[in-house]
């Protein structure tokens, strides 16, 4: 069992990150750098913190650079008034953002690993933000007849799997945060893509959760422009077309859905991939439109299967496009079973897992 | 004096054989003072003298830096790749996991963060258990499924292992209402560290235990670091023993083993009097907060090597033994060499442990039979993936 074991291990795909074509013609472009995720990252905050003097960053260890070095630099150039460390207190950080938001400025809150965020879930869905975030900050403007808003916090958290994470440094929470309308949550794919999105989200009047893959802060490098600029929320991008079935995915798992496309296409296969990029309020017309040409629909998430933000897309697109539906709708995602430790090869949406979806999906 | 009986039965008695020789008696009671007085709040400190015996002494020492070595080897393990995840070491820290069990007994419960393999062997728990789980092996105390931060041993009361900052202190304080309910004369220590000490969930959990009077004692275990952030920068307050407000508190030199188990005896009983008391151990790691922090970007070297030459835990229990002529230099040596010796056959045991069976991968979610079968895919039952499972990995 244990040769067995090891073997399976060994074949865990390795995750590169998803590039469509329209990103590689800026290779040549000037003002173009190449780097990672992580880099993106901070050089939104960098652009962020530069363009908007009543904007912050913080969050535990961030002034250092944070855990995941995403802040790096930040605390030397704009001061320890602008980005600073917190206690380690959750739910402090969230409500503390949303306080500062409501007073009109831009609050750029880190929590340290997704995992942690529960205990601001309150505040957040609150004004638009969980408990936090759930019950202050999600609820915020509505409550008060649009007097008070926290549409300037953003909350950065890394989110998902990393090879050997466990059980409270890998999980997926976005669809705990799609419940609760008020927010936004937004997950991106790739450097450029997260540079863009995060400004976005930062400048956008609504309480965000913005999810970083964090497989992919070191590992997904693409040329990046420079200078400053977004991407637009609550809209869906086809990075790859097809015609036999629609692929949805977000954030770190489009990479694998990606080798899954290529490997479909050698037995004939054409899949379209869809990134959904943000997922409340989600692009119901991009996916729609798609699965009416294709007639068939996968999604894919790390996140457990039951109660995913997959199961919403589905029923959506079934009362959208059910007389256009050739098969059923198809869901690869996480177990339901808790994040495992030694076991996350298995728990894991393979490329193999899919590959096998797309074709008893398209052989119904 | 319980770790060695139940983890090394026999080492402890041929050690001290010959010591009997000496002329102090080996039960004979030896009253030593602790290294700083204790500092209380709305209470009264126990007193600095505190009572102990040779063979006592000696069990502090081997157990403490049987607790180093087998620190020291996780990082090595970690480093090599075989160690996966998180992991955080306790090395610095010993005197507060063993002096805590020389005050209480295993009818008391205890419950730790993340930081929590010495406290596991403290509970009784064994090298190989512990290697085997960090190594994710069968043989590991939470058959390999919990990894670093997810020690447990049920029989003598450790509730674990948790890995969100500050969530296991309102669970300890749980413990302590059923100990009290069920009138179990036994109390239950919840530690968290300095870090969490600021999440306000351990002040939610310090009212209800003080409204009703249970048996709980909160440990402050501070090292001075949360993560990478100084107690200072986090901390309007860094006297966390005062931060109960209504609720006593002692501090305590968590680096000197006996003052540990001084307090940790004066806190059982105040606690099975009068209710919650805080107790902070003025502590420190050596090592960083994780494997992934050098812990060395936001102290300096010579803060830790200061507290290497004057405060180490081991160290003053070294110093005690040879001027109170118990054990002599070279015996200590030997007894260091058989620690080393003892770690690295655990490991190579717990090397040859096999992996959980894959189908683990679905056990303990829901209890068996109870109507729940774990969902896989909507394309595929447990029992199809299962089958299938070296096509889909």
């Amino acid at each position: 069992m244990l040769t067995k074991f090891g073997r399976w291990v060994s074949l865990v795909p390795k995750r590169g990150f998803s590039t469509s074509t329209s990103f590689q013609k800026g290779a040549s472009e000037e003002g173009v750098k190449s780097m990672n995720l992580c880099s993106a990252i901070n050089q939104a905050l960098h652009i962020a913190l530069d363009t908007d003097p009543r904007s912050y960053v913080f969050g535990e260890d961030v002034s250092f650079g944070g855990v995941f070095r995403c802040t790096n630099g930040l605390a030397d150039q704009f001061g320890k008034k602008r980005v600073f460390n917190t206690p380690l207190c959750e739910q402090g950080i969230v409500g503390f953002g949303i306080g500062l938001a409501a007073m009109g400025n831009q609050a750029i809150a880190e929590i340290q690993f997704a995992d942690y965020i529960f205990p601001a879930f309150d505040q957040a869905i609150t004004d638009q933000f969980c408990f936090q975030i759930v019950n202050e900050a999600a609820k915020f403007r509505y409550r008060s007849g649009n007097q008070f808003n926290c549409g300037g916090l953003t909350i950065r958290t890394p989110y998902g799997a990393v090879g050997h994470g466990g059980h409270y440094h890998s999980q997926s929470p976005e669809a705990f945060f799609c419940h609760v309308p008020g927010i936004k949550v937004v997950i991106p794919r790739s450097p450029r893509q997260a540079k863009g999105l995060l400004l976005s989200c930062i400048r956008d009047p609504n309480p965000i959760v913005f999810f970083e893959p964090k497989w992919l802060y070191r590992l997904a490098v693409e040329e990046v422009p420079e200078d400053d600029y977004m991407l637009p929320l609550s809209e869906a991008e086809v990075i790859r077309q097809g015609s036999d079935i629609t692929l949805v995915g977000w954030g770190a798992q489009l990479s694998t859905m990606e080798q899954a496309c290529l490997d479909a296409e050698k037995e004939g296969i054409s899949c379209e991939l869809i990134d959904l990029k943000t997922l409340i309020p989600w692009d119901k017309e991009t996916v729609e439109a798609s699965v009416k040409k294709t007639g068939r629909l996968l999604v894919s998430h790390e996140a457990p299967i039951t109660g995913g933000f997959g199961a919403e897309i589905s029923a959506s697109i079934v009362e959208r496009c059910f007389s256009r539906l050739e098969a059923p709708v198809a869901r690869v995602c996480g177990l339901d079973t808790p994040f495992p430790l030694v076991f996350e090869p298995f728990y894991m949406p393979t490329k193999n897992k899919i590959l096998d979806a797309i074709k008893s999906t398209v052989n119904y | 004096m319980a770790l060695s009986r139940l983890s090394h039965r026999g080492v402890g008695s041929t050690l001290l054989r010959p010591f009997s020789a000496r002329p102090i008696s080996s039960d004979a009671t030896l009253t030593i003072e602790t290294s700083v007085p204790f500092t209380a709040h709305n209470c009264d400190p126990p007193s600095r003298d505190v009572a102990t015996s040779a063979p006592e002494l000696l069990t502090f020492f081997r157990d403490m830096a049987l607790m180093r070595r087998m620190e020291i080897a996780a990082d090595s393990l970690y480093k090599a790749k075989l160690i996966r995840g998180f992991c955080h070491l306790y090395d610095g820290q010993e005197a507060v996991a063993v002096g805590m069990e020389a005050g209480i007994t295993k009818r008391d419960c205890i419950i730790t963060a993340y930081r929590d393999h010495c406290t596991f062997l403290g509970r009784g728990g064994t090298l190989l258990e512990v290697f085997a789980e960090l190594m994710g092996r069968r043989e590991g105390c939470s058959k390999g499924k919990g990894g670093s931060m997810h020690f447990y041993k049920k029989e003598s009361g450790f509730y674990g292992g948790h890995g969100i900052v500050g969530a296991q202190i309102p669970l300890g304080c749980g413990l302590a209402f059923a100990q009290k309910y069920s009138k179990d004369e036994a109390v239950t220590f919840a530690l968290y560290g300095d870090g969490a000490a600021n999440q306000g969930q351990l002040f939610e959990a310090l009212n209800i235990a003080a409204l009703w009077d249970l048996p709980a004692i909160l440990v402050c275990e501070n090292n001075h670091y949360g993560m990478g952030t100084a107690e200072w920068r986090a901390a309007k307050s860094p006297a966390y023993y005062k931060r109960g407000d209504y609720v006593p508190g002692l501090k305590v030199d968590g680096m000197d083993v006996l003052a540990v188990k001084q307090a940790c005896k004066f806190a059982k009983e105040h606690a099975l009097k009068n209710g919650p008391l805080i107790l902070e151990m003025d502590t420190y790691r050596y090592h960083g907060h994780s494997m992934s922090d050098p812990g060395s970007t936001y102290r300096t070297r010579d803060e830790i090597s200061g507290v290497r030459q004057e405060r180490d835990p081991i160290e003053r229990v070294r110093k005690l033994l040879l001027t109170h002529d118990i054990a002599a230099e070279k015996e200590l040596k030997d007894i260091e060499k058989e620690i080393r010796k003892e770690v690295d056959e655990a490991i190579a045991k717990a090397k040859e442990s096999p992996m959980p069976d894959p189908s683990d991968l679905f056990t303990n979610v829901y209890v068996k039979g109870y109507g729940v079968e774990v969902l896989i895919s909507s394309n595929y039952t447990a029992l199809e993936f299962y089958r299938r499972m070296d096509i889909f990995s």
